[in-house]
């Protein structure tokens, strides 16, 4: 890695018409949108709405039927794409390499690149570990932590990238609420301090008001809304409103009004 | 079916193409000839031992009883290089080797392991594929060379201690060296690293289409498995009537 790439530069993403059937079964049914340079995009919807198959999409991890998925204008799936721009992805279920130690798996990119010798190897993976509040688990077995810690470790072997798209898929599933505020904030500091290109993939209405720039709603495969959070909480769209209000918009609702 | 024999050949091709990268791989590739070799050697050991002593129980006392005793290490030795040993050890390695190498691609795969490597720009043929090929391949025909001896040492004492075949050691070993030159060695050896080439794309392959969960990896063990033992006995008949058409 360069030194100019210690402050990376975000790009943008294009999805136009993505469409992706799985035996018989349209999960994506003609999906675009676009999410700008720098910003928290968050895609949410109920779960099967397609959600996580559109962020394997983005990342390149599944061939679309149709539609194309354009990084800086560029497919996704172009040769070179993936070696011009760094994209890092955090798992719904974090996907550490259970073979390894904690330590192999966040320096996992600069050891099989030979981008650093061991020595500075293990130096970045220390501040990374650090970064996320899990300094000296190096050595640890993945299957010796937490669900949320072995969270925290994968988004540590994300930033060793220095990813100018970083993308997420259910950060917060499956943890506890501290624990969930914990990954809300380390998300957000990551922002502030890399303006990474971020998507996030959630069904939580926290995270995603918190955090995002402007949200996507997805059901059923389809993009039925975009826009700011307080657009979205302002939607009178029923399915939106019950998605977000955990009940169907009535006439004496103010939203309706 | 003919789906899966296009992606193996592919996967082949795209190790293959990575061979100039084993140096930077040579660490995986150590680890896995320490497990191949160190899970393998005791059994090879024991199975060479008693596949020979077997093959000299039931012929030998025919042949001594039609006065064909002088050709019994001769046969034996011949059988255990060319035959028994890369077959029989390839069907162990393939039990043993090729289950573990299907196994833990498949879970790989299953708990996103794989999608996490390419996430990271991180080939799974180099990182995964190709380390296990190299290893299975200089592997296997170095257990065939030690297994060949053991058998022939297993037959050996057989010969001797039954009574009803009663061949010396001295004489068993004068038939083998008669009948058993450099080449039916090779011959065995040769056999035993394209057994081995098979057993490694055949059970990497199964581990990376695994889909599902748990049961798919067991499934993927299981036709790892059995394809390669399929595949090692075909190919035994056709490398066989090569083989002898050359030596001609």
């Amino acid at each position: 890695m360069s030194a100019a790439s210690s402050q990376p530069e975000n790009v943008g993403v294009e999805v136009r018409g993505l469409r992706k059937s799985f035996g018989g079964l349209e999960v994506l049914k003609g999906i675009s949108f676009k999410v700008n340079p720098g910003e928290i995009f968050v895609i949410m919807g109920p779960s099967g709405s397609g959600k996580s198959v559109l962020l394997r999409h983005v990342i390149g991890l599944e061939t679309p039927d149709a539609g194309e998925i354009l990084i800086q204008g560029e497919p996704v799936g172009a040769r070179d794409v993936r070696d011009k721009y760094r994209m890092a992805m955090v798992f719904q279920s974090a996907a550490l390499l259970t073979s390894l130690s904690v330590g192999e798996n966040v320096g996992l990119y600069l050891t099989e690149h030979f981008l650093k010798t061991p020595a500075e190897i293990a130096a970045v993976v220390a501040d990374k570990l650090a970064l996320v509040g899990l300094q000296g688990l190096e050595d640890r077995a993945p299957g010796e932590l937490s669900g949320g810690m072995q969270k925290r470790v994968a988004i540590a072997r994300a930033l060793v990238m220095e990813p100018q798209l970083f993308l997420f898929d259910e950060p917060t599933a499956e943890l506890d609420p501290p624990m969930a505020v914990t990954i809300d904030e380390e998300i957000l500091k990551l922002k502030n301090r890399t303006h990474a290109t971020s998507i996030i993939v959630t069904h939580d209405r926290t995270l995603a008001f918190s955090l995002a720039d402007r949200v996507a709603m997805i059901f059923d495969g389809q993009i039925v809304f975009i826009g700011t959070p307080e657009e979205v909480k302002r939607q009178a769209e029923p399915r939106i409103h019950e998605f977000i209000y955990a009940k169907p918009p009535t006439s004496k609702s103010p939203l309706m009004s | 079916m003919f789906q899966h024999i296009g992606e193996i050949i592919e996967l082949f091709w795209r190790t293959l193409q990575a061979l100039p990268l084993c140096w930077r791989q040579r660490g995986k590739i150590r680890d896995q000839l320490f497990e191949i070799g160190n899970v393998s050697l005791f059994m090879v050991c024991i199975l060479s031992l008693f596949i020979a002593g077997v093959v000299a129980l039931q012929t030998g006392p025919v042949m001594v009883s039609h006065g064909l005793g002088s050709v019994v290490g001769g046969m034996i030795g011949l059988s255990m290089c060319k035959e028994f040993a890369p077959v029989m050890m390839s069907i162990l390695i393939a039990g043993r080797i090729g289950s573990a190498m299907a196994a833990e691609i498949g879970a790989m795969r299953v708990y996103q392991e794989i999608d996490a490597l390419r996430t990271m720009n991180i080939d799974p043929v180099h990182y995964l594929v190709l380390p296990r090929m190299v290893a299975i391949a200089l592997a296997l025909p170095a257990l065939v060379m030690f297994s060949s001896p053991v058998g022939w040492f297993g037959g050996a004492l057989v010969s001797a201690l039954n009574q009803r075949i009663g061949i010396s050691f001295d004489a068993f070993f004068h038939s083998l060296r008669d009948e058993v030159d450099p080449g039916d060695i090779f011959n065995g050896i040769f056999k035993s690293f394209i057994f081995a080439l098979a057993i490694g794309i055949i059970s990497c392959h199964q581990g990376l289409v695994t889909r599902g969960g748990p049961r798919a990896i067991g499934r993927s063990v299981t036709k790892a498995v059995v394809n390669s033992i399929v595949v090692i006995l075909i190919l035994d008949y056709f490398l066989t009537r090569i083989l002898l058409y050359v030596q001609k």
